[in-house]
């Protein structure tokens, strides 16, 4: 006979209520590492979307990524000349707010070049970027159609595209343009006096980097089969006015630099509501021992020995935990759609999770263990 | 009488605190109780009948005596059995003022858990539950929750569950407090019952005087002390 089953089935509505109020806490736990794990994946999805072996950046710099970096523009055709590379090409990002339906939209805006790497990989909808000029590929999040008109800088742009969860680290979504395009809203969106200036040096015929338009944030090179990409990356090192980075490397640079504090703040809020379930969870089971002292009295006067009480109300704790684990894994599965971020629920997770919620169980169930342990049989028999 | 007492009492004391806060609730306690007797303890608020109750039921630990529980001595200036828990399991059942029935039970789990506890299995303990409610004549209610008893159905579970492991002695602390005159004569009729067909001992706490007639032998505590016990009522 379970005495733990009996008395939740006597208190079913208490106990279903108080699973769901857990079920709450360890949904919002879930979740935080959903969106955890979504993070990362969104801040790499981007770099890997790229498809690069390795990462051309600005002497100096750990790439647009981490940092400002800057390259003339013809710097891939320098990169591509190399021996070992398959294809090199230019990028370039920018960050846009932009006027859509009467709201402002915030995008990271890719500049690729046609049928070189750094373009939008995987189009589940619409087709490529096919002229040099105005069409866009956006990501679904950015909440625009095909064949929808966006205007980006001064210039209006054509959406014949979308890609599926290509996001910037800060969760903006993307939308591909061509480089010619990019560097054109780069420009654009430069502050008029550099404008002006960049615009002055040009007419002088001055090729200084600083003042021309033709640059790009990094040059992306896919090697041949074999050539070793840390060895590439080395060799580019040495022109001293560049900065090389394998895709390894800039993935490491993307998880350290970009979402560290985010993968602290999370973690460090994770283990703050694991403490309050265990608050709360133990202030519960302690409420629920106390609330059958009576019972407990009766059943240590009888001859009831301490381990079936002690099992009684860890069975309690347990089946708690159990339940409102397992009811909020549910909620958040059948929510995660509905977050303004990507939330990526790992089954590993959910499994280190309910062991975690497991251990918390018990120990929280102590408290109410002490207190069934320290009831007088004696008091069973007063009035 | 020829047979051995079934609870055995010598100069047993028990006292509370020390110095100027000392009380002797129990002093120099001497008792007898047969097998197939009902033994009424009376006396006012404070004489001592709850901490003597608790003593005989293992419950508590006197300062001073011994004490033998069917034949075992079990108290000698100390405990001799380090299982009271068992002890209690095995030898004693009890019966309380109202009625203590675990709320989370039906009426037979209420008393099957008993036998549980000494080690049946579950059909085994149903099974003597089932006997005993029949033998209570709340064979009917088997399945009713405390809750929906009434204050004699209730009593008299918990009577079947004091009995569930054939106890050598019940205790039963108020049991007829919370009852009408009636369902009070009914529960004692039952204990009588249980006491000359089973031969149990059954000691009954009670300050209900129109009890006072159901039983063998009464003893009055006053100030701890055991009085001479009052001739039966008629």
């Amino acid at each position: 006979m379970n005495l733990a089953l009996k008395d939740i089935r006597h208190n079913l509505g208490r106990f279903l209520l108080t699973c769901l109020g857990l079920s709450l806490l360890l949904g919002i736990v879930l979740a935080m590492i959903g969106i955890y794990r979504g993070l990362i994946l969104e801040s790499l999805g981007l770099a890997r979307a790229a498809n690069a072996h390795v990462w051309v950046v600005e002497g100096g710099t750990r790439g647009p990524f981490a940092e400002a970096s800057r390259l003339p523009g013809d710097t891939r055709e320098a990169i591509a000349a190399q021996w070992g590379v398959a294809a090199a090409g230019a990028v370039a990002y920018q960050n846009v707010e932009a006027q859509h339906r009467g709201a402002i939209k915030r995008m990271l805006v890719v500049g690729a070049e046609i049928g070189r790497p750094g373009e939008a990989p995987q189009i589940v909808a619409g087709r490529p970027i096919l002229r040099s000029r105005y069409e866009a590929i956006a990501d679904r999040r950015a909440g625009l159609a095909l064949g929808e008109q966006v205007k980006l800088g001064r210039d209006t742009f054509t959406v014949v595209g979308h890609t599926e969860n290509l996001v910037a680290s800060g969760g903006d979504p993307v939308v591909y343009i061509t480089l010619r395009d990019a560097q054109k809203l780069q420009f654009d969106l430069t502050p008029a006096a550099t404008r002006r200036e960049a615009a002055r040096t040009q007419a002088a015929g001055t090729a200084a980097a600083g003042g021309s338009t033709d640059t790009v944030n990094a040059v992306l090179v896919r090697l041949l089969p074999g050539v070793d990409a840390e060895a590439f990356a080395a060799g580019i090192v040495r022109w001293k006015q560049l900065g090389a980075l394998t895709q390894s490397q800039q993935e490491a640079v993307l998880s350290r630099s970009v979402i560290e504090r985010a993968r602290q703040q999370i973690g460090m809020f994770t283990s703050l509501l694991m403490i309050v379930s265990t608050v709360i969870i133990g202030l519960i089971v302690y409420t629920m021992t106390i609330d059958k002292k009576k019972s407990i009295a009766t059943l240590k006067l009888i001859g009831a020995p301490d381990r079936r009480i002690v099992g009684l109300i860890v069975q309690q704790a347990l089946a708690m935990g159990v339940i409102g684990f397992a009811a909020g894994a549910v909620l958040i599965n059948l929510t995660h759609g509905y977050f303004p971020r990507r939330l990526v629920l790992e089954p590993t997770d959910a499994m280190v999770l309910s062991g975690i919620v497991l251990v918390v169980c018990l120990l929280a169930s102590g408290l109410g263990v002490r207190a069934a342990l320290k009831i007088d049989p004696a008091s069973a028999l007063a009035g | 009488m020829s047979e051995e007492p079934v609870v055995s009492l010598k100069a047993i004391g028990k006292h509370f605190g020390e110095g100027a806060t000392r009380v002797d609730a129990l002093r120099d306690i001497a008792l007898d109780v047969f097998p197939g007797t009902v033994i009424g303890l009376r006396g006012p608020s404070g004489s001592g009948k709850s901490t003597l109750l608790n003593v005989i039921g293992c419950i508590t630990e006197p300062n001073s005596g011994s004490m033998w529980l069917n034949g075992e001595l079990v108290y000698d200036d100390k405990w001799l059995r380090s299982d009271l828990r068992g002890l209690r399991l095995e030898k004693i059942g009890f019966i309380f003022q109202s009625h203590n029935l675990l709320p989370f039970l039906n009426a037979w789990e209420n008393v099957a858990i008993a036998r549980i506890l000494a080690g049946a299995t579950k059909a085994q303990a149903r099974a003597r539950a089932l006997e005993l409610l029949d033998y209570l004549g709340v064979s009917h209610r088997k399945d009713a929750m405390p809750g929906q008893l009434s204050g004699g159905e209730a009593q008299r579970i918990a009577i079947a569950r004091a009995m569930a492991n054939d106890p050598r002695i019940i205790l039963a602390d108020e049991p007829t407090a919370a009852l009408d005159s009636q369902r009070a004569g009914i529960v004692m009729d039952l204990m009588r019952k249980v006491a000359e067909e089973r031969r149990t001992a059954v000691i009954v706490v009670t300050h209900d005087e129109k009890i006072f007639n159901r039983f063998d032998h009464i003893f009055a505590l006053r100030d701890g002390m055991l009085e001479a016990p009052a001739a039966k009522a008629a």
